[in-house]
């Protein structure tokens, strides 16, 4: 087995052993592609099913081809796909494209709330109906106590020190200082009422890796990736005023692949397009200890 | 083919693993552009000496503290492969997160300040180490600035540190002495140590060797899952696992432990792929039998025609205690080995000994946190398992306290299977006078008490 084979094995495992501990299991799916190895590793992990319900946060300023792409797939699929939202702050304008709020409090109100209260049942699911082909309000508001998330330890200071399984407590907090033991193959399937475990298949996973592995495994992903003929494309995918394409002629994902090898993108980090990480110091970490993903 | 190896770095706090690493990171070109400076500039900002730490302790309160609390992945290549490095804390608060770390980890590096010399900790790690069964280590002497590059400290703690490795089994692959804060050795020679004629920590590290893979020992798969998703027309019964160890074919004859349910595989399952005919140790597969029969999770699958595994209620093992609350012979934990669990309970324990030290104690009620300590355990239903000897994933077992894993050990010997033993709880002197009657007058045969 070479480490491509390791590292889906080992994702695999994961999977499985979240299946069979967690009764409210769910995946977040943000359409980049992460997630998009994810839903792949998660088929594989159930001989092509996906025996659980993926759900995105639609902050509403989201690239239109994701909402797209992620139609169109959950339908091929027959995903069972839940769609959460923070329609009062969308609706009372309190975002940063609205020019009303910073973009930490933006993050923190269209991701971090949405996610908490769609979790918990707090704020309504929209559930896409495959027979009436659009989404209903789903009649489950069960809370999901294990949430299987696309993080990779190489994305920054904080995720480089997660766990494979990660609790959150009532508040869906982070207790980053005090994290629980975790051995072998044998992770925190035990969890106190009213509180939460993070899942985490990619942790090991590099870039260079997700690449790697959907080029071997020709895995279709979302083509805002890729060059379109004007010297630009998406290094990772999130809003629109919040997300900045670098200059790459990269056209396909062996050019990608080429592109991470050679060095070229070293001097920029990954989610350097992304503006909401840098306002301010150790921001990421401090989202994150409040339940960012 | 393209490789990776997970190595951790341990030792006792403030002896620079950080550092090493960091500035491993910084001297192989392995930072983004500008990552550096930037931290140097902070740094600047704040009037506070740089350290190449805060690469990795990247937590608020750990730059603050100037301290690592958590165990990082660090992910750093070289021509001959892969690597993720494994940055352990060193102070003994977070010994929970450092053996986290190592248990992943196919290799270390156990560093130890010259000028301090060999601490609590250099010890107890090194210990962990060889308990969970993690052989190949280079002992790095690090800061040798500090003590003017002299050969002579640096072997004073070669030979003073071989006499406790050797009398807890550890043979390292070499001792080096560096300066991580400096860059001396790591990459290149230093001609400020001329004296030393091995290798560098780079070149160390690409000659650790690929643990062997586990293909060549008997068939073990510990049952993860049964799936039957009849969605789109699937009626396939799938028993879903990862294989611990050896080779599994279509054809060959399994048997189910404890259960010793016996059927014949009729096919390997694998998605996207046609169905091969074989499959081996570390590969995530499915089975489906050419019977039905009534299998769980947690049920070990072996081969007939190998040597089976042990299926009993009591057995010996060598564990450490992580937990908030003491270990005790009075409490019920869980035990989960594989993808089994059990209620577990103590018969006895055995002996507790500080891992530092190695100084023991025996007929403890109590194992305390980051103790380490020999116990028999006694599970509620009989459980299957290998010695850890023989092989590791279906030898080492955790222990959970209420929500959380507590503690960790490996199998050392299997033991009858019993009932509960309905004899008096012995007390401490009642155990320590048998022991004494069993050496000194055997004659006397005096029945076993536990
Ligand atoms: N003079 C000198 N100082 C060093 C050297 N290596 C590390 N240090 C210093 O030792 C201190 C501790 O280094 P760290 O790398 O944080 O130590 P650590 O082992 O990671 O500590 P914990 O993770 O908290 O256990 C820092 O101030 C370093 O600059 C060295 O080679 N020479
Ligand atoms: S990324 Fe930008 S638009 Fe999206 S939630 Fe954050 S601040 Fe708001
Ligand atoms: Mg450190």
């Amino acid at each position: 087995m070479d480490y491509l084979d390791k590292l889906e094995a080992h994702s695999i495992y994961i999977f499985r052993e979240a299946y069979r501990e967690f009764k409210h299991l769910a995946m977040l799916w943000s359409i980049g592609k992460d997630s998009t190895v994810l839903l792949y590793l998660a088929r594989k992990a159930f001989f092509g099913h996906v025996p659980f319900p993926l759900i995105h946060i639609d902050t509403s300023f989201k690239i239109p081809e994701m909402i797209e792409y992620r139609n169109k797939l959950a339908r091929e699929l027959k995903l069972k796909l839940i769609v959460g939202q923070n329609k009062e702050a969308l609706k009372t304008k309190q975002t940063f494209p609205d020019d009303n709020v910073d973009r930490i409090t933006c993050c923190k109100l269209l991701k971090t709330e949405a996610l908490k209260n769609t979790l918990s049942g707090q704020f309504p699911r929209y559930r896409l109906d495959h027979e009436l082909g659009v989404f209903v309000e789903d009649q489950d508001k069960e809370t999901y106590t294990g949430v299987i998330v696309g993080v990779r330890a190489d994305e920054e200071g904080s995720r480089s020190k997660e766990r494979y399984f990660s609790p959150r407590d009532k508040n869906s907090d982070w207790d980053i200082g005090d994290q629980p033991p975790e051995l072998w193959n044998q992770f925190k399937t035990e969890f106190a009422l009213k509180t939460h475990v993070r899942i985490h298949p990619l942790l090991d996973w590099t870039e260079l890796n997700i690449w790697e592995y959907i080029d071997r495994e020709n895995i279709p992903v979302v083509s805002l990736y890729f060059d379109n003929d004007n010297g630009k494309r998406y290094r990772s995918l999130g809003c629109y005023p919040c997300t900045l394409p670098i200059d790459s002629t990269a056209k396909n994902v062996k050019d990608i692949i080429k592109e991470l090898k050679s060095g070229k993108l070293k001097n920029i980090a990954e989610r350097s397009g992304r503006a909401q990480d840098k306002d301010g110091g150790g921001t990421l970490e401090e989202l994150r200890r409040e339940g960012y993903m | 083919m393209k490789e990776r190896m997970n190595i951790v770095v341990v030792g006792h706090v403030d002896h620079g693993k950080s550092t090493l690493i960091g500035r491993l990171l910084a001297d192989t070109n392995s930072l983004p552009v500008g990552k550096l400076e930037q931290i140097k500039k902070t740094c600047e900002l704040n009037a506070k000496p740089f350290e190449y730490a805060f690469l990795l302790d990247a937590l608020v309160d750990e730059q603050t503290q100037g301290i690592t609390i958590d165990t990082a992945r660090i992910f750093f290549k070289t021509k001959k492969r892969e690597y993720i490095i494994i940055d352990a804390p060193g102070h003994i608060e977070f010994l929970k997160n450092m053996i986290s770390g190592a248990a992943r980890a196919e290799a270390a590096i156990l560093l130890i300040d010259a000028h301090e010399g060999i601490a609590e900790n250099t010890k107890r790690h090194a210990y962990m180490l060889s308990l969970l069964g993690i052989n190949q280590i280079i002992v790095a002497v690090n800061k040798m600035d500090l003590v003017d590059f002299s050969e002579s400290r640096f072997n004073q703690i070669k030979n003073d540190y071989s006499k406790y490795l050797n009398e807890i089994n550890i043979n390292p692959v070499e001792y080096v002495p560096i300066s991580a804060f400096h860059g001396l050795n790591l990459i290149e020679h230093s001609n400020k140590m001329s004296w030393y004629k091995g290798k560098t920590i780079l070149e160390l590290i690409d000659s650790f060797e690929k643990e062997k893979e586990e293909e060549e020992n008997d068939f073990r798969m510990f049952v993860q899952g049964v799936y039957k998703f009849t969605e789109n027309g699937d009626n396939r019964r799938i028993i879903a696992g990862t294989i611990n160890s050896g080779t599994i074919n279509v054809g060959d004859e399994i048997i189910f432990l404890p259960s010793q349910k016996k059927s014949i595989v009729k096919s390997i399952e694998i998605f996207g792929k046609e169905a091969p005919l074989f499959a081996i140790a570390e590969q995530a597969i499915g089975l489906t039998l050419t019977t039905q029969i009534y299998v769980k999770p947690g049920d070990l699958i072996c081969r007939i025609d190998q040597q089976l595994p042990y299926a009993t209620n009591r057995f010996v093992a060598n564990i450490f205690w992580m937990g908030k609350n003491n270990l005790s012979i009075h409490k019920k934990y869980k035990l989960k080995i594989g993808t089994n669990k059990a209620g577990v309970s103590i018969e006895a324990i055995k002996s507790v000994m500080n891992a530092s030290t190695l100084k023991k104690e025996n007929y403890r009620e109590e194992v305390h946190r980051n103790e380490v300590a020999q116990i028999i355990f006694r599970t509620d239903k009989p459980i299957s398992f290998d010695l850890f000897s023989k092989i590791k994933s279906t030898g080492r077992f955790v222990i959970v306290d209420e929500y959380d894993i507590a503690g960790g050990g490996i199998i050392i010997e299997a033991l009858e299977e019993k009932e509960e033993l309905v004899t008096p709880d012995y007390s401490g002197f009642e155990r320590e006078l048998y022991e004494l009657i069993k050496k000194y007058f055997p004659h006397w045969e005096i029945k076993p008490i536990y």
